[in-house]
């Protein structure tokens, strides 16, 4: 019985104590919400889930290191409670909500602890307590922090998907290709317009190249920058580089704030723009039916 | 953590010749390619370090180039140190500045190479040498990073 | 200290397509390399009829702002001798990175390629 060994450490208590309710605190735990909606399945699977961290959690008691998250002891729980968490974020939850599920572990397995000692509330059985809750507190840090992790990683991974998706490259005409800007031409946005820019220049063998800014909503000096920088390096593979759309606004805008876009080839539109690549090539379009009999 | 695999975490290298240059171009590349960089940052990176290399060859009279893989936890990234015991440089700003030349290239070295990295830092004093420091991390999101933690 | 590097050959070839010169610049360029390249090109313009030179440099990893100053300086001592310079393959990543480095190079004429440069030369060919 714990309380007879007055010589234990709390931590070391609480460990053995970890070890020897292992069945029953998995089979409470099992049923929190946590480990019930990952494991909606199989309550077994939930059990031996349940069990890998009570494990975990004894031997980082053991260790005496209840406050440390960065204690190797976590690992197996960074890598279970971690993965569950990532499934419940998946699934829409909030880190704080995630956070608030792993603290409703708490009260069973401080229930369970109360229950080893005849009198609660004597000073050891406290400091056991409390060395459980410590260790409970640093077990929710742990599995908050994973599951930023997981969120962070999952928002960086969809912006940069918004950025591939948002940049097609089209090929108008043989040895004409576009692209479409829409939305702020930020540097992270432009790096990825220029390489797709200058790759589509090359598979499409283009000698023109069409940047239409109509969507853009702002050109400041910043975004005037940008478009020069892919203009000159389109220059450098050997095409020419025409930006079209430019509306009434914003070259209002670039004469106000005295931008300078130095030898940068513009047209209104993406049409005119297009008319100006066609001819360059002798490329000339006119009307079906001009001088010509109706099929 | 990753490590370049086959590859010491740093190397230092003898700049003394134009042949040392390429050398160092070289090594660069291939921490570059096996830390994760994309071609493009790779190539920003080989171009950076041959602008800095060859500073230290021309103005500082030879020096050493060294070359670190990082990894903070979150994404990893290459350091490039270039040390010469030559005459320092007297005036910073203004060698930073585009265009401006001693060694009859174009005036792009220190402020171009500045540009092709994340964080750069120049050491100098008259007289004393020149320690340039220039770091890049990997931007583009690993295809497989191992989970969190 | 000088290991000896992979695709590097002690000098660039330099061959004559009738009256256009075509220089293939592959893997690392030594400095000195360069340098007896820009010496090369214009003693063989000087010593024959020839208009143009296509620089191709498909085969270039990486072009610094020296090898920038070398080429620039091939099509400026080409041009005084009545030829005309067209860079051509340029690799998207070396086209970023010079973009970056502040480096443009105005007064290059470029080409997607080795083709497009010979057709570029024979239709302004005077």
């Amino acid at each position: 019985m714990p309380e007879q060994d007055v010589a234990e450490s709390a931590p070391q208590v609480v460990s053995a104590f970890l070890e020897q309710r292992r069945e029953q605190i998995a089979q409470r735990w099992a049923d929190a919400p946590l480990f019930r909606w990952v494991f909606t399945v199989s309550r077994d699977e939930a059990v031996e889930a349940c069990k890998l961290v009570v494990d975990a959690l004894s031997e980082v008691a053991v260790s005496g290191r209840l406050e440390d998250v960065a204690t190797a002891g976590f690992a197996p729980v960074r890598d279970q409670l971690g993965r569950m968490a990532q499934t419940r974020a998946r699934a829409g939850s909030t880190p704080a909500q995630i956070a608030g599920e792993v603290a409703g572990l708490r009260g069973p397995v401080i229930e369970l602890l109360r229950a080893e000692f005849t009198d609660p509330d004597t000073p050891h059985a406290q400091e056991c307590v409390l060395a459980l809750t410590l260790l409970m507190g640093t077990l929710r840090l742990v599995v908050m922090e994973t599951a930023l992790d997981a969120n962070a990683d999952l928002i960086e991974r969809q912006r940069q998907q918004l950025l591939e998706v948002a940049t097609p490259v089209i090929k108008l005409w043989e040895g004409t290709v576009a692209v479409p800007l829409i939305g702020t031409l930020d540097s992270a946005r432009s790096q990825i317009v220029m390489e797709s820019l200058l790759e589509a220049i090359v598979d499409q063998r283009a000698r023109y190249a069409i940047l239409d800014i109509t969507g853009v909503p702002t050109v400041d000096s910043l975004v005037a920058q940008h478009l020069m920088k892919t203009v000159a390096a389109a220059r450098l593979m050997g095409a020419e580089c025409i930006v079209s759309g430019i509306r009434p606004a914003i070259a209002q805008t670039i004469v106000q704030l005295g931008i300078d876009l130095g030898s940068v080839l513009t047209r209104a539109s993406l049409a005119d723009a297009l008319a100006y690549a066609l001819s360059r090539q002798g490329i000339e379009v006119s009307r079906a039916d001009a001088g010509a009999s109706a099929r | 953590m990753m490590r370049p695999s086959g590859q010491a975490p740093a190397t230092s290298l003898p700049i003394g010749s134009d042949a040392d240059l390429a050398w160092v171009r070289q090594q660069v590349r291939q921490y570059a390619a096996q830390l994760g960089f994309g071609l493009v940052q790779q190539t920003k990176l080989v171009t950076a370090a041959s602008e800095l290399a060859r500073n230290t060859l021309v103005h500082g009279g030879g020096g050493q180039a060294e070359i670190t893989a990082l990894d903070d936890g979150r994404s990893r990234g290459l350091r490039m140190r270039f040390t010469d015991q030559g005459p320092g440089i007297r005036d910073l700003e203004l060698a930073m500045t585009d265009g401006y030349t001693t060694g009859g290239g174009l005036g792009l070295g220190l402020s171009g190479a500045k540009r092709l990295v994340h964080e750069f830092h120049v050491d100098t004093e008259p007289g004393r040498g020149t320690t340039v420091t220039a770091v890049a991390w990997v931007t583009q999101v690993p295809s497989s990073r191992p989970g969190a933690g | 200290m000088s290991q000896p590097l992979p695709g590097q050959s002690a000098q660039v070839p330099v061959l004559a397509l009738g009256d256009v010169l075509l220089v293939s610049l592959q893997g690392e360029l030594h400095d000195g390399m360069a340098e007896q390249l820009q010496h090369d090109i214009s003693s063989r313009i000087s010593a024959s009829e020839v208009t143009g030179v296509v620089i191709d440099i498909s085969g270039v990893d990486i072009v610094d702002s020296f090898l920038g100053r070398v080429l620039a300086e091939i099509a400026s001592t080409a041009a005084l001798l009545a030829a005309r310079t067209v860079l051509a393959g340029m690799r998207p990543a070396v086209a970023i990175t010079l973009v970056e480095l502040g480096l443009t190079l105005p007064g290059l004429v470029t080409a997607l390629d080795v083709d497009r440069a010979l057709e570029l030369l024979s239709q302004g060919g005077t």
